[in-house]
């Protein structure tokens, strides 16, 4: 298993330095730093000193892979490549454009973020499976119907109205809940409440229906027919055969999900005016904070990458058939 | 007036005579035809289908653009001057909705209203009152009580020329019902009678009212509602058709061929497939805009350059996006290659690149129409969000998202401004339902592992 588990994480390295070379491609060899700069401050006319001083103060005044002038590792290390993308291996993201550090503010901006996402999940997911239940107990009735329906519709409502229009009828119009904002600490459940409200609204249409349709086909199964055959009512088919059977590929899939909560929901967050790395990522995209942005594509990536390997692990964990080697 | 031919009006253009094409193609072969056929004997694909046609034909007018003649001055013209063009490029839809276009008021106004939103002080002895509209309800003169009565003629008129349109329409569509008499033509013609006692109601409205109201400027949300269709189509459409070269060829490759080339594939879209979907394209477009803000000179007209952007953004959600198809086709060619047609062409010495294209090809060809009718709902819906970040289409192009973004900020107001939000969530919810219900048609009718009942 710990065999594995390091070889697997080696397997990670070539796809996390690929990630890297794509957004530094991306950033400054796609858009030069000097036409970064000329973006950054707007006139037509910027003076070449001004880009200079842009540049300088966010280091990007320095040759992309090597100097030649300086001595010794200097000539690797003080570039842009070295000191913008190889430098986030350790978790070194340098400064946004307000002058703060990244790797501090992405510290504090955890926990909002995750106050909303990790609720949303669990319930989301109870929720989904339950309502697949629902519809697959009463399958091939009016009811299993109706529900498919309903799941098609709510998924084809865009994502912008539930937000809108949740927030206009229960904060507006009821008076229920704050519109946004956000505390720490334990009054932090009075803002969360709303958007993990909506969000689970949002997400239950395409999730259940995909849920139905894993559990349909693990009634095709011939256990199925064995547990019919000796006589079990329909129920505990159900529940006690298909239920946990069709939960392996349900919540094997979910685990991907896990590591990436951290990166919380943009469009929930910049609505509710949650303190997130969501909305910290919106606000960095809207303010062309390069910096910011450079590093939540990484860190981003390398939640997934651990999202990749926990999925491996928890399938040998819950079934005995698959090992790892 | 000189005709003007957008990147994306050529690309939307082919798609659709690659989509006829690809429709004569599967008439000939047996088990595409019989698929097709299923998709014609449901109720919900035909239904579905008219719908997405009703859309396709409004995006197909809004993508014949032109450019005006300017009215050059007499001498000009003797001497044989250069000919002067308006700079804004218009399109064959504009040209019809000329009257919707053209008549914009002040500002906001309910749907079907006669005065403004907003109080304004008009005089300084009467105060402050609800301003007439310049056009909304003009006819009816200063006497208002005849307002409502002249909607509800209005509205019955338009239902009996819709209903004429529908019935002309069933008339002249009755050889194609007697050439294929098992398809579901009721459904369709009860959806074309919908939508044709709407259109009818619209049309004899709108003529001298702001039937879905007015915006912020003052604009006509009809006319704003009906030029997004064509961004949402476009993006839908294109977004798949970029990324469909790529997907078909790195996908059966790496599954026909194995060894290190599938390796190099399988890194590379698991490289791209690990960076989160809304943080490339924002970091994608972020530099796109670099791009296309530091090089002005590469474009001649502000369409022109909000084309450019439109189809950079399909181009930047293809990348992100054509990952999926490629691991299904790569799955796909795996288990092809094994079997014994395509053992048996490499045991005639038949090319490699021969047999990906005639065996293994055609037999993915119905994974790669799922795909597209499949992720076609999706983007519409990613538009919207996406221009909502501020990372989508041009801020000068009209879509769904941008109405949105525009209209969420009046919701504060007391009382709402609902309508702009209202048409466009209603009509992306018709679009992008149709869409969906004719792609689980299509899945149904296509998909081999489907048991067909």
């Amino acid at each position: 298993m710990l065999a594995y588990l390091i070889r697997r994480l080696f397997y990670a390295l070539p796809i996390l330095i690929g990630v890297n070379v794509i957004t530094f491609a991306l950033f400054f060899v796609v858009t030069t730093p000097d036409d970064m700069a000329r973006m950054h401050l707007g006139a037509k006319r910027v003076t070449a000193e001004a880009i200079e001083k842009w540049k300088a103060e966010r280091g990007y005044d320095k040759p992309l892979f090597w100097r030649t002038e300086a001595a010794g590792a200097d000539k690797v290390t003080d570039t842009i490549f070295y000191g913008k993308s190889v430098r986030m291996f350790a978790l070194d993201f340098g400064r946004a454009d307000d002058g703060r550090d990244i790797a501090r503010e992405i510290k504090a901006r955890m926990a909002p973020s995750l106050a909303v996402a990790v609720p949303v999940f669990v319930l989301g997911l109870f929720a989904a499976i339950s309502f697949a239940l629902l519809l697959v107990y009463f399958r091939a009735t009016y009811l299993d119907f109706a529900g498919v329906v309903l799941c098609v519709a709510m998924m084809s409502i865009s994502g912008l109205f539930y937000i809108i229009g949740g927030q206009w009828l229960v904060s507006k119009i009821w008076h229920l809940a704050p519109i946004s904002g956000y505390a720490e600490g334990l009054s932090a459940a009075k803002f969360v409440i709303l958007p993990v409200i909506i969000s689970l609204v949002a997400g239950i249409g395409s999730s259940a229906r995909w849920y139905r349709t894993i559990f349909l086909e693990e009634y095709t199964r011939d256990y199925v027919r064995t547990a019919r055959a000796k006589g079990l009512p329909e129920r505990l088919v159900l529940f006690r055969h298909v239920l946990r059977n069709a939960l392996i590929p349900i919540l094997t899939g979910a685990v991907v999900l896990i590591p990436t909560l951290f990166m919380g929901s943009l469009l929930i967050e910049a609505f509710f005016g949650i303190p997130g790395l969501g909305s910290y990522t919106i606000d960095a995209i809207n303010a062309q904070d390069f910096a910011v942005v450079r590093a939540m594509v990484f860190i981003g990536s390398a939640l997934y990458i651990v999202g990749l390997l926990l999925t491996d692990i928890s399938y040998t964990l819950v079934d005995p058939r698959i090992r790892l080697s | 007036m000189k005709f003007v031919l957008l990147w994306s009006d050529i690309l939307f253009f082919l798609l659709i005579a690659a989509v006829v094409a690809g429709g004569a193609w599967a008439s000939r072969v047996e088990h595409l035809r019989l698929a097709w056929r299923q998709v014609g004997q449901s109720r919900v694909g035909m239904a579905t289908a008219t719908v997405l046609i009703a859309f396709v034909l409004v995006a197909m007018l809004d993508s014949l653009h032109y450019r005006e003649r300017l009215p050059g001055t007499q001498g000009e013209h003797l001497l044989g001057a250069q000919e002067n063009y308006a700079v804004e490029v218009r399109s064959a839809l504009d040209a019809v909705l000329t009257e919707l276009r053209t008549r914009t008021e002040k500002t906001y106004s309910a749907p079907l209203a006669t005065h403004l939103f907003a109080k304004e002080s008009l005089d300084a002895d009467l105060g402050r009152d609800f301003p007439r509209l310049k056009h909304g309800g003009a006819h009816l003169g200063e006497d208002l009580t005849a307002h409502d009565h002249d909607i509800a003629a209005k509205a019955i008129k338009g239902l009996g020329l819709g209903l004429l349109g529908a019935l002309a329409f069933g008339l002249a569509s009755l050889p194609l019902r007697r050439a294929a008499p098992h398809l579901a033509w009721n459904a369709q013609l009860a959806t074309v009678l919908v939508l044709c006692l709407l259109a009818g109601v619209i049309v004899a409205l709108a003529g001298d009212y702001h039937v879905l109201g007015t915006d912020k400027v003052g604009q006509d949300v009809l006319y704003l509602t009906l030029k997004s269709v064509r961004t949402a189509l476009l993006i839908g459409t294109l977004t798949t058709l970029i990324m469909l070269p790529a997907a078909v060829v790195l996908g059966l490759l790496a599954g026909y061929a194995g060894g290190w080339i599938d390796d190099v594939i399988q890194y590379l879209y698991t490289t791209l497939n690990s960076i989160p979907g809304v943080l490339l394209i924002a970091a994608s477009v972020l530099m796109m805009q670099v791009v296309i803000d530091t090089h002005p000179e590469w474009f001649a007209t502000a369409a022109e350059r909000a084309d450019a952007r439109l189809l950079a953004l399909c181009a930047i959600l293809g990348i992100t996006s054509w990952t999926g198809l490629c691991r299904l086709l790569r799955g796909e060619a795996l288990k092809l290659r094994e079997l014994e047609y395509v053992q048996a062409a490499r045991a005639l010495g038949v090319s490699g690149a021969r047999i990906l294209w005639r065996h293994i090809l055609p037999n993915v060809m119905h994974i790669v129409m799922i795909a597209i009718v499949m992720d076609f709902s999706g983007l519409v819906l990613a538009e919207a969000v996406l221009s909502y970040v501020g990372i989508g289409v041009d801020p000068n192009t009209i879509s769904f998202g941008a109405m949105i973004n525009t209209a969420r900020m009046e919701l504060a107001r007391e009382p709402m401004v609902w309508w702009s939000l209202a048409a466009a969530f209603a009509f992306m919810f018709v679009l992008v339902l149709a869409a969906n219900l004719f792609a689980d048609v299509m899945r149904d009718a296509f998909d081999p592992r489907v048991v067909k009942r």
